[in-house]
């Protein structure tokens, strides 16, 4: 819950919102990314970036470099596993 | 995972260590007793024993586990409330997964489930937002939980719900604030702690302004780390030459992450929706006045203990459990009397022992059980003949 999962963000679903799609390794799912938007990084402009994400919500920008190594140190803690079958279950 | 060899930079871990070992030797016999180091977040308590950091980290150093996991350190009371309030038939009952095991008084979130009350595990507060529109005539609460870094998602979640006009969504609020507790450790006798090791990802939430404070007021050095080895090692080294040089300030090891201000958008929902609770009750580590938040008045309609009555009794922990000396460090988690006896990940009696991020179940999961079991053998012995 705490540690955070990188993903990319790969296309804007609802601007007014700030929904987006991520790709989390492969899984695929829709992110809140309010906390990363301002007037210099408007929400369309934000598509290709990484971002650490915590419970559905974007929570700071990262390069692609961070985000291959924070992967890396999810996957050596076992919680990458958990945590991309977590965010790929629908709510039921 | 003992060797370094496994580091991703095996070269630059040798050479830390070396680093560590050097300038430890020096401020130990500047303290003269050993050098305690707290690393306040279960994320680095994780990331410590997969890796072995302690086993090969100088003598001269020890390190305390300290109360950052948030399902570790939730009273018994407010899961029994958990419990309540999932058990009302017009409820729709959503959690983390992590908090299905959490030891209530008479049962767990998981026991309840099984029992047929309506508990969903979900992946973030926007899926139980999502349950509450696809069942309008049901109320869904969601269970939030966890320190500052959980708190922008659940704010920005009420002000959703808020802008889509849904009525039937509220929070159980048990969000927990990272500095007064650290303040109160720092307040309790006899904590022997010479400095911190400060969350990284709290930080990039609320910025390095908090642990500034606390560094200043308590005379401590604290250095917010990372969470790779490398960055929990040069944040120790870190910490190290401040005590050597006699500073203490707060240092950002993992500024390439954190914002020095904080997550600006995130702050601002945290501030319209909450407001910081008279006072919490942490498992282990008793009541802190203004350590955790509640919902203000102009979201109450969003607050699951205004809408449905909420008993919010404090339930002292069992008696045999030493969370509490666990958690401050007077205690290795193997001391502890019922450590993998009568309490195990399986069948946690403590809430240490329920997440892979609580001290104990490290211990258990990482830690080498025949080692444990003679250092404790070593430890009592000491003791009978005191
Ligand atoms: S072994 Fe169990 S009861 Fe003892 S401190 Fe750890 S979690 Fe608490």
């Amino acid at each position: 819950m705490c540690l955070g999962i990188p993903g990319q963000i790969i296309e804007i679903i609802d601007e007014e919102k700030k929904i987006a799609k991520v790709d989390v390794s492969g899984v695929r799912r829709s992110i809140n990314i309010a906390c990363i938007v301002d007037e210099e990084h408007p929400c369309l402009s934000c598509v290709g970036d990484w971002v650490l994400i915590h419970v559905g919500f974007a929570m700071g920008r990262i390069d692609a470099e961070e985000a291959a190594k924070t992967m890396a140190l999810l996957q050596e803690l076992e919680e990458a596993q958990k945590e991309m079958e977590a965010m790929s279950r629908p709510p039921s | 995972m003992k060797y370094v060899d496994e580091f991703r930079d095996p070269e630059k871990a040798k050479s830390l260590f070396c680093e560590i070992e050097k300038i430890s030797k020096g401020v130990r016999e500047k303290l003269g007793r050993q050098i305690q180091l707290m690393e306040f977040c279960g994320g680095h308590t994780h990331a410590i024993f997969r890796f072995g950091i302690e086993q090969l980290l100088s003598k001269d150093i020890e390190l305390v586990h300290g109360p950052g996991c948030p399902v570790c350190v939730l009273p018994m009371g407010r899961v029994d409330d958990c419990v309540a309030l999932a058990e009302r038939s017009d409820v729709i009952f959503t959690t983390f997964g992590d908090a299905m095991r959490v030891p209530g008084s008479k049962k767990n979130l998981l026991q309840c489930k099984a029992e047929g009350a309506d508990i969903r595990m979900v992946y973030s507060p926007l899926d139980a937002l999502e349950l509450a529109k696809r069942y309008p005539e049901k109320e869904v609460i969601f269970f939030a939980l966890g320190f500052e870094t959980t708190m922008p998602s659940t704010a920005l979640t009420v002000l959703q719900a808020e802008a889509d006009g849904v009525t039937n969504f509220s929070l159980f609020c048990n969000h927990i604030t990272t500095v007064p507790i650290l303040e109160s450790l720092l307040d309790s006798e006899n904590l022997c702690i010479d400095g911190f090791i400060a969350p990284g990802h709290v930080s990039m939430v609320v910025g390095e302004g908090p642990f500034e404070h606390i560094s200043s007021k308590y005379k401590k050095p604290i250095v917010i780390s990372g969470f790779e080895p490398l960055d929990i090692l040069q944040s120790i080294y870190m910490a190290l030459a401040q005590l050597e040089s006699g500073r203490a300030q707060m240092e950002d090891q993992y500024s390439r992450v954190v914002p020095k201000d904080g997550n600006a958008p995130g702050l601002n929902a945290m501030q319209r929706v909450f407001e910081l609770r008279d006072y919490s009750d942490w498992r282990g580590l008793g009541t802190v006045d203004k350590s955790g938040v509640q919902v203000t008045n102009e979201f109450a309609r969003f607050d699951a203990e205004r809408k449905f009555p909420v008993a919010n009794v404090k339930i002292e922990d069992p008696s045999e459990c030493q969370c509490g000396d666990v958690l401050k460090g007077k205690i290795k988690p193997w001391q502890c009397k019922v450590f993998s006896s009568k309490c195990t990940p399986e069948n946690p009696l403590g809430a240490l022992m329920v997440s892979s991020e609580g001290a104990c179940a490290a211990y258990y999961n990482f830690g080498n059980m025949n080692e444990l079991q003679e250092l404790r053998k070593s430890t009592e012995i000491a003791d009978v003949t005191k």
